[in-house]
This record gives C-alpha cells, structure tokens and sequence, in this order.
C-alpha cells in the first residue's frame, strides 16, 4: 500500500475537504500535501471557519488539543500558513457525513491566544481549559478558563517544550514545617 | 504529639486544613463570586435555542446563598469510582450546581509519551484507562501504523479485534458489578467480577499479564493465541452469555433497581452531541453512533453484530445498552472464533518487527537490526495523525505529531470519560442526593483516563 494514500483521509472518508459555502474567505488548507488533511485559518477567520462547518452539519467537537512546536521547525505547512509555536488543533466530526475535518489554528508564539469555541459546542470547556492548563493557551471568552488537571498553585505549563519534566521537585502542597 | 501532626493542627487550625486541600478557583464557588457563564456551565445549561446566547436569568439564579448549601464529595469516596471529586451545590436534598473537580490522578502520560519510542508507548497508554488496556493500545497503535503506512496482515487484525471484544466484555461487566454495588446489590459486585475473571485469565495466557497487556503493538500483537484458544474463548462465551440472562434476573425486572433507574437523569440526543459525549451515553439518547459501524476500522464491516441505542437516555437506557452490548460482543467474539484466518499475526516490514530470534545468532545484520530496534527504536515519517476507535466509554482517540524521529513529538489521547465527564452537571440537576450515585455510575468516568 502507498504509504500517502493510506495517510490521507480518515478511513476513506473525506478524500478533498470541501469548505462550507458560508466558510470566511481565503482559508488555507493541506489538500495537495503530503500530510493529512486539515484547513489552516488565521486567528482572525478560526470561529467563523468552525462556525460554518458547525452549520454545514458537522455537530460533534470531538477533539481539541495543543502542540508546542518549539523543537520542530521543519512541519509541513501549506503555502501562506505564517507558523507559530504553538498550535490548536480541533477535530471536528459530522454524523451525517461520516466525515471529520481537523482545524489547525496557528495559535501564536510568546502569547498563544484563540477565541473560545465554547459558544459553538459547550463541549470544548473542558479541553480548552486542559490545553491552558498544560500549554498556556489562553481562550477568550471562555467561562471559566482554570487549570483542570495540575494543583491550583502550580507554576508553569507542563506539556511546554521548554519544560522539562523531572527538572523541577515535585511541588505538591508545601511540606508540613514548623509553624 | 508534635505540632507537626496534621490532625492536631487541623483541629487547633481549621484554616490551615483548608488551605492545604484547596483548589483555589478550580472549585465550586459561592454564586455571587461565579460569572454569569460559568453559572450556567454549572447547572448544566448546554444548548443555545435558535442561536441565542445563553441567558444566566432563565435558571432560577436570585436563590440567596443562605437557602443553600455546598458540599463536597470525594475524591475519596467510594461510589466515585476513583478520585473523582464533585463540589455540589445543595437545596435541601436536590442538587442545583455540580463541579467535577479532577487531576488527582494525573501523572503526566502525555509527558511521559513524548519521552518512550513507539515501541514503548504501548506500555504508556495501556495504563489510560485500566479497565479497557486492549482498546487504548489499539487506538495508540493504529495511530503510528497510519503514520507509518504499513498494512497489519490479516490474522492479527482479526486477533485484535477479538481481543478488543473481549475487553470491552469485561470493561462492562466491571460496570456492571461496580453499578450494581452502587445501587446496594453487592452480589452483583461478586458476580461481574467473578466473570471478569475468566477473561482475564484468557488474558493471561495469552498475553502474560492480566490487566496492562501491551499486546496490541505497532504493526500487530505481540504473541500468537496460544494452542486451544478456541475451546477457552468458546467457555468463556458460552458461559457469560448465559450468565447475562441471570444478571436480567437480578437487575432488569427487580423493582428497587428499576426505580432507581427508570427516568432519571435523562439527556437528550441535542445536548448530548453539543457536549461531544460518545459511546453509551450518546446512544442511549437514541443517535445510533459506534465506530464500529459507522466507521469501520479492523474487519468490523465483516462480522454481524447490532449497534444497541436506546430512547429515553436515562439510566436505565445506559443500563440496558450496556448489558446488552455485552451480548452482542460475545456475537462478534464467536464469528472472530469462526473466521479466524492463518498467517503472521504482526507485520513481517523489518522496519517494526525485530528478526526472529533464529537469525540472531547467524546474521550480523539482523543482530544490528535487532539492537538498532530496541535501543533506538524505529523511525516514522513526519506527519500528524488523528485515528478513533470505540472502547467501552466512547470514541478513543489518539494524536500524533511526528517530528520524524523515534519517539512522539507530541501524543495526545482524547479520552472519552474526560469528554463525557461534562454531562454530570446537566444530569445531576434537579435531581436528588442519592440520584448523584446513580448518575456518577451511568457515566462510567475512569479516572486514569480523565485525568491521564
């Protein structure tokens, strides 16, 4: 088996992303690239890209996660796709279609910042704030943007790059002392 | 007794106890401290009618905090099914607000990922979710395999496919006891554990290890079924389908149960997609969605088996599918039995698998390859991939960013218990005290898996 054919779609499904109609114009997408399929909008067309493929049936947000590109320059990006540390990646599935379609927003560098998705599928609110907690991405307008996973007076994100795991003593709740 | 002993100092100092075990903001805080939003979120307000934004004023949200009350539940409480933590909000008995308060079990294994190979990932995230290992390293191994783009050969596909259904046999039965317990039936509890048992020895002999196998690996499994493997899948079949039926016996018709389950805690198909909750949860409300059907992986679009959903998405709907998906796993098991094709059970590209251990010994190249493979570990190709399978708990997803070295640049398992998790709040709403446990066992959250 060609070792891109099995790469690209997901079980078959979804040979060409098709953009919804009401999609903002000038979304970049990986079709002709040797990678999986997804569109690449900037911050600015990111909630109005996954709100016209919410209207274009696709219901369920099934995923959204962070990647700290940090070590990895060499990614495979489309043409135009102005790269940036770190990235939010959105998986979103259509039960109609049997499709799903990845959204990977470049999310910025020193500052990551998106908009929330919560507005379009209540869903996200968990794995936004799981993104922000181990990575640092800050969602607007999101409810109730908390850590979720790490103790509340935990410094730093841990799934960073520049974070080394083992480096820092683990800083549970501070050792019972003289008081 | 010193004053560095916690229990004389919380009794001397209450606040310090407190200020020890808080989570800050992560809990649930009193309502003239939550954003309107966030308030919502917490009493389970999920859909937006007609595109409208929320509005906070529909949910009864001027109740003065004096009426009320806020408890907490956990993380060590023994319904909770592992260190799960709820903060309720209280009127009398019913449950107005509810936050689940997780990471207590978080151990960083998304770290953890990016520091093992690909062949050592298996033993990483088998350790998600304890009670369906088979399925996380399925999800985990066909990931790199995509990435890889190699073919399985046809025997280990349907080696895991039986082995899949099998776990998810015991998964269930393992809620089953667990539920039945909650519910105050402890010969339930006795009995799921009891057939649990069976598969787990099949396990065991096929595997070597009972509970976090690493069986399924990058580009198949990691030992043949061992000789009479028919006749032991073939008891362990037969005798759980007829136990299933004693478990009817049991639970279905006994009223206490029905009472218990009947109509509480419904969720409808609407709220259900919008909070992106997968697997029984979402089927009980009546959407007939099982990767296993609607997209295929493995050989599932070769054997027969019914997707079960139900109609009312209550408890007893989560029941019923539950128990009777354990029905028709054991359908699938008995075609694998039947179907079960000869040849290699993993990939002969010596780019995964090592050389058979005979040539070791005589071929100076496949002694290099040999170590090269389990020192440094295989290359894949730079890409990113997302790939889904359907454990007991839902869509299990797994994704990669392959920097085109010998370890993950980046792995991320989208774990449905940490997804289906957000529905407490709706379900518990308006319910009663006792209805929490009901609804925390519905949900079936494994807290290895939410918390990773």
């Amino acid at each position: 088996m060609d070792a891109r054919s099995s790469r690209c779609g997901e079980d078959g499904h979804a040979e060409v992303i098709s953009l919804p109609p009401t999609a903002p114009p000038g979304v970049l997408t990986s079709e002709g690239l040797a990678c999986d399929l997804a569109c690449f909008p900037t911050r600015e067309q990111y909630n109005a890209l996954v709100e016209s493929f919410k209207s274009d049936d696709f219901e369920m947000c099934v995923d959204l996660c962070a990647v700290d590109y940090l070590e990895f320059g060499g990614r495979i990006l489309p043409e135009g796709v102005v790269a940036s540390r770190f990235e939010v990646v959105v998986n979103l599935l259509s039960l109609s279609k049997k499709q799903r379609v990845r959204v990977r927003v470049q999310a910025g560098d020193d500052q990551p910042e998106v908009d929330s998705l919560f507005a379009l599928y209540p869903g996200t609110e968990a794995m936004e704030r799981e993104a922000f907690d181990l990575f640092g991405v800050i969602f607007t307008n999101h409810p109730d943007l908390t850590r979720i996973l790490m103790p509340e007076e935990w410094e730093g994100h841990p799934l960073r790059k520049d974070y080394g795991s083992g480096r820092v003593p683990v800083q549970f709740k501070e050792s019972p002392g003289p008081r | 007794m010193s004053e560095n002993d916690l229990s004389v100092r919380a009794a001397e100092r209450p606040d310090l106890l407190t200020a020890e075990t808080s989570e800050g903001v992560q809990e649930l805080q009193r309502r003239e401290a939550t954003a309107p939003s966030e308030l919502g979120r917490e009493v389970g307000a999920v859909l937006r009618i007609d595109g409208h934004a929320f509005d906070p004023n529909s949910v009864d949200y001027d109740r003065r905090d004096d009426e009320t009350m806020i408890i907490n539940m956990g993380p060590s409480h023994p319904s909770t099914h592992g260190v799960l933590r709820l903060m309720l909000e209280l009127d009398g008995e019913f449950v107005l607000r509810t936050k689940p308060i997780i990471g207590y079990l978080h151990t960083g294994m998304e770290k953890t990922g990016e520091e093992l190979s690909y062949v050592q990932g298996g033993t990483n995230v088998t350790r998600m979710d304890y009670l369906s290992p088979v399925i996380n390293e399925l999800g985990y191994s066909m990931a790199v395999e995509k990435l890889l783009g190699i073919e399985v050969p046809e025997r280990a596909v349907w080696i895991r496919m039986m082995m899949s259904e099998l776990n998810r046999i015991s998964s269930h039965l393992v809620w089953m006891a667990t539920n039945g317990m909650d519910l105050g039936s402890s010969s339930m509890m006795i009995y799921g554990l009891r057939e649990r048992e069976l598969i787990l020895a099949f396990f065991e002999k096929t595997a070597g290890l009972r509970l976090n196998l690493n069986y399924v690996r990058p580009g198949g499994v990691a030992a043949d079924l061992p000789d009479g493997w028919q006749d032991d899948v073939q008891v362990v079949c037969d005798t759980i389908h007829e136990r299933t039926y004693e478990y009817d016996q049991l639970l279905t018709g006994q009223p206490i149960f029905r009472n218990r389950m009947i109509g509480v805690a419904p969720l409808m198909a609407e709220e259900a997609l919008a909070l992106g909750v997968t697997g029984p949860l979402l089927r009980s409300t009546g959407v007939p969605w099982d990767l296993r059907r609607t997209m295929p992986y493995l050989a599932y679009d070769q054997v027969d088996f019914d997707v079960i959903v139900g109609t009312f998405g209550d408890n007893f709907d989560r029941y019923a599918i539950r128990l009777n998906e354990i029905r028709e796993s054991i359908r699938i098991v008995r075609q694998c039995v039947d179907m079960m094709p000869s040849g290699d059970y993993r990939s002969q590209d010596p780019k995964v698998t090592p050389p058979p251990r005979a040539r070791i010994g005589e071929s100076m190249e496949a002694l290099i390859h040999h170590f090269k493979l389990f020192t440094e570990g295989f290359h894949v190709p730079v890409g990113e991939v997302y790939s889904a399978v359907e454990s007991p708990r839902g869509e299990l997803g797994c994704y990669i960013v392959s920097d085109g070295g010998p370890k993950p640049y980046r792995i991320h398992v989208r774990a449905p218990s940490f997804v289906n998790l957000q529905a407490v709040p709706l379900l518990m709403r308006g319910g009663s005290m006792s209805d929490t446990i009901t609804v925390i066992s519905t949900v079936d959250p494994i807290m290895g898996e939410v918390d990773r």
